[in-house]
């Protein structure tokens, strides 16, 4: 096992698959690929243009702000001013669940909203059409709040939406009206997206509500959790066990409300790290809410997450129930890691999603007993690969440029240190809590794997030819061209019809699904016609 | 039917001599449709005696699809056939798509077809070519030759030296090609020989060199173009002379653009030997 990555020789991959990159290509991709020594974490170039002509597997500066950050909020009407495509496509039929108190409490998940331009619209400008949809969606829904999403033409003919939006906003005062000028160009990736709708919560929503009424004695966000495949409402049975207030989960299964009161709590958790980072800062900035790292994909992890919690409060009582909480689910989880693991002990796995999810499902692959030979993001930046030590040294570029960068001040009323200085730095020593700090992918890869950066679907054909793991890890975009190469793909973006696998609850349903799909030998049944088939060599019927 | 596009530097005078050209050819009893391709929408102003066109776009945005041509083409001097396409107010959506949109709808609506017996269609091009949208007279066929109006200024050549760059550049794939400049005088040193040259240097002609004249102020402050407002003189006939150019032009060629070093060069030349 320990000479697994050796003997399979990663190394040679880099070399092999440059090979058919024309020169200049090929130096700009040499960057992106690297062997991992964590002991002495190589750089790797990461959040750079895709090279046109490479199919990416990313997506766009859009898709980032209005599918990822905002869409998981269930009573903000997300509307995407622009050609009804991106309104379509950024449809959220499935990727994230949500759950509405009442049966009559607003859920604008379910519907797509969009101004549909036409050609007049682009001509003439569209904001009086923008003017009229919000004016028509007030009408019908009567919501707390109106997103308002960029689309590229928007921003091409010079549509203002933030002026549409205060200008609405005047007309509805009970309705919170905002925009994002979240066009798709305007990144490398969704990334920016990210940025930008960090950018548009604290500006818009965070810190409006001060009456939130706790249920428990600590309160405590998660940051940059979706509630895909419904992990949030596995997190939120969790905190409820153990007793924690969760204010806000940014976004998975929110409100507007949980967003505007996100300021009250006394503790931030962040998951994903690049996508909301930038959120995590500015509490800590203007209200003093420290925020550490965090993880509930996997069991061990999840544990260590919710001892970090017991540990930050200090509350012998608090640390009791999370150890009660822990020994009790840890029991059906154990059984089912030792069931799946009788099969999957010793497989391989690669993994390319997103900004963090190529290194969380890192852990459960290894409860599972496989190695995680190749991982990369889509659109992390260096920090997510190498750590946060290294953001002084990432050079801003033209492209980081396009987003606003916002400072923000300590709040003149509301600022206050949840825990001082010698306090953070005694839990630091007593507990090794980390705050602000995220180690990166790379620090918990081992030796000898490869981390490669915005991974096309030339060098993950190549992935596969040359070490043909047992399971592949991406998005629908790489699932069939995967699974017909005879490999089996599961879908971290969504988790199609599984999920979810948050929390110890979600650990146990990995461990199943993985067993089920890693183990299945139909992918290498499955025969293409010319594979199985007899053919018949054509002749010519004349010389 | 002949299909013109006039480009040329923004305020070079495209729609005085596009309409001058026209009233020429014209009375030479040819069937001519103008068609403005600027917002501002003044290309048929003296042809029409005023601004009392409803432009193409206005019309789309207050009837909606189902228009006919009578609502946006209007008869002008000598039979004139004049579309104004418009666009959206200043600093407000994207006037090249606008365009893009309303010669889609004019020919859509048969402005081009057979029995309208067309000899020539002249598109009045804003400015420079500024982006995709107002390149489309002469993307897809829509117009094959160009005029290019400049004058002896180093800007107005270095307008029309852009302008062969894009020509260059869809000649190569299309049917489009440069038929000539048109040296809109103002009286520079040396100004025709040093155009003559410039011409050359880019493969093609200066067609007619139109002399500084107060009449074409005149006309335009009564509305009309020259030959409509004093037909007997000197300035009517540069215009006809310019129009029968035109007509009997056999010289259409892909430009080749300058550096700008070689412009430079050039005014430097003419400018500093005499």
């Amino acid at each position: 096992m320990a000479n697994l990555i050796e003997d399979l020789k990663l190394d040679e991959f880099k070399e092999e698959v440059l090979k058919a990159y024309p020169k200049k290509v090929a130096r700009k991709r040499a960057k992106s690929i690297v062997v991992n020594d964590p002991d002495a974490i190589p750089v790797i170039q990461a959040n750079v243009r895709t090279i046109p002509g490479i199919i990416t597997q990313r997506g766009c500066t859009y898709a980032g702000c209005k599918g990822v950050v905002l869409g998981p909020t269930r009573d903000i009407v997300n509307l995407t001013h622009g050609p009804i495509g991106c309104g379509f496509y950024s449809w959220l039929t499935r990727r994230n669940q949500t759950r509405p108190a009442t049966a009559d409490a607003p859920n604008y998940m379910t519907y797509c909203f969009s101004t549909d331009m036409q050609d007049s619209n682009i001509v003439f400008g569209g904001e009086e059409k923008l003017k009229q949809a919000i004016r028509e969606a007030h009408e019908l829904f009567h919501p707390k709040g109106i997103a308002i999403f960029s689309t590229c033409p928007v921003g091409l003919i010079g549509d203002d939406v933030h002026r549409v939006a205060r200008h609405m906003k005047e007309e509805f005062p009970d309705c919170n009206i905002f925009g994002f000028s979240c066009e798709g160009y305007r990144g490398v990736s969704q990334s920016a997206g990210h940025h930008i709708a960090n950018n548009g919560l604290y500006k818009n929503l965070i810190g409006r509500n001060d009456n939130y009424k706790r249920k428990y004695k600590y309160a405590v966000n998660v940051l940059g959790e979706y509630n895909i495949g419904g992990d949030a409402f596995v997190i939120e049975e969790l905190f409820d066990k153990i007793g924690v207030d969760l204010i806000a989960t940014m976004s998975g299964n929110s409100t507007l409300e949980q967003f505007e009161s996100a300021h009250t709590a006394d503790f931030s958790l962040v998951m994903c790290h690049r996508s909301i980072n930038y959120v995590a800062e500015m509490l800590e900035t203007s209200f003093g809410i420290p925020w550490a790292k965090a993880n509930f994909i996997g069991a061990e992890a999840t544990a260590k997450t919710l001892r970090k919690v017991g540990e930050y409060f200090g509350d012998q009582e608090l640390i009791d129930r999370i150890e009660k909480v822990i020994e009790e689910e840890m029991v059906p989880v154990k059984a089912a890691a030792e069931k799946a693991r009788k099969k999957t002990e010793g497989k391989t796995a690669m993994l390319f999603v997103g900004g963090s999810r190529a290194h969380h499902y890192q852990e459960l692959f290894s409860e599972l007993g496989m190695e995680t030979l190749t991982a990369g993001y889509e659109f992390g930046h260096r920090d997510d690969y190498e750590g946060r030590r290294v953001i002084p040294t990432i050079q801003v570029d033209a492209d980081s440029r396009n987003i606003e960068e916002i400072t923000v001040h300590p709040d003149p009323t509301r600022f206050k240190p949840r825990k001082t200085e010698e306090e953070l730095k005694q839990l630091k020593e007593a507990f090794d809590i980390e705050f602000n700090e995220y180690k990166g992918l790379m620090h918990d890869m081992k030796k000898g794997t490869l981390a490669i950066d915005d991974l096309s679907h030339y060098e993950m054909e190549k992935l596969i030819e040359m070490y043909k793991p047992d399971i592949f890890c991406a998005g629908v975009k790489e699932k069939y061209v995967v699974q017909k190469m005879g490999i089996p793909l599961k879908q971290l973006h969504n988790y199609d019809s599984g999920g979810p696998y948050a929390g110890f609850a979600g650990a146990a349903n990995f461990y199943r699904d993985i067993e089920m799909i890693s183990c299945s030998t139909i992918f290498k049944q499955m025969k293409a016609p010319w594979e199985r088939e007899e053919y018949v060599e054509a002749e010519y019927v004349f010389n | 039917m002949r299909k013109i596009a006039i480009y040329g530097k923004g305020g070079i005078g495209k729609s005085t001599t596009t309409q001058n050209t026209v009233a020429g050819l014209a009375e030479m009893g040819k069937k001519v449709m103008v068609v403005g391709c600027d917002p501002k929408a003044d290309s048929t102003r003296l042809l029409l005696h005023g601004l009392a066109q409803k432009t193409v776009l206005d019309t789309l945005r207050d009837e909606g699809e189902d228009i006919d041509l009578d609502d946006v083409m209007k008869q002008g001097f000598g039979n004139t056939n004049c579309v104004e396409s418009g666009g959206p107010e200043p600093g407000v959506g994207c006037a090249g798509r606008g365009i893009i949109t309303s010669i889609n709808l004019l020919e859509q609506l048969g402005a081009y077809d057979d029995d309208k017996h067309l000899d020539y269609v002249f598109y009045d091009v804003l400015g420079d070519v500024v982006c995709g949208g107002f390149a489309m007279p002469i993307r897809d066929g829509k117009a094959q030759e160009v005029y290019i109006v400049c004058s002896g200024e180093m800007m107005a050549m270095y307008a029309a030296n852009n302008i062969c760059k894009s020509i260059a550049k869809f000649g190569k794939v299309g049917t489009v090609r440069l038929g000539g400049l048109i040296c809109n005088s103002r009286k520079v040193d040396n100004e025709a020989n040093m155009i003559e040259e410039f011409a050359k240097k880019l493969g093609t002609q200066m067609i007619h060199f139109v002399p500084r004249d107060n009449m074409v102020q005149h006309a335009e402050i009564n509305r009309k173009t020259v030959i409509d407002h004093a037909p007997t003189h000197a300035q009517a006939d540069e215009y006809r002379a310019l129009a029968k150019k035109i007509n009997d032009n056999q010289m259409f060629v892909i430009p080749t653009p300058l550096a700008m070093q070689e412009l430079e060069d050039l005014l430097i030349g003419f400018g500093i030997m005499n």
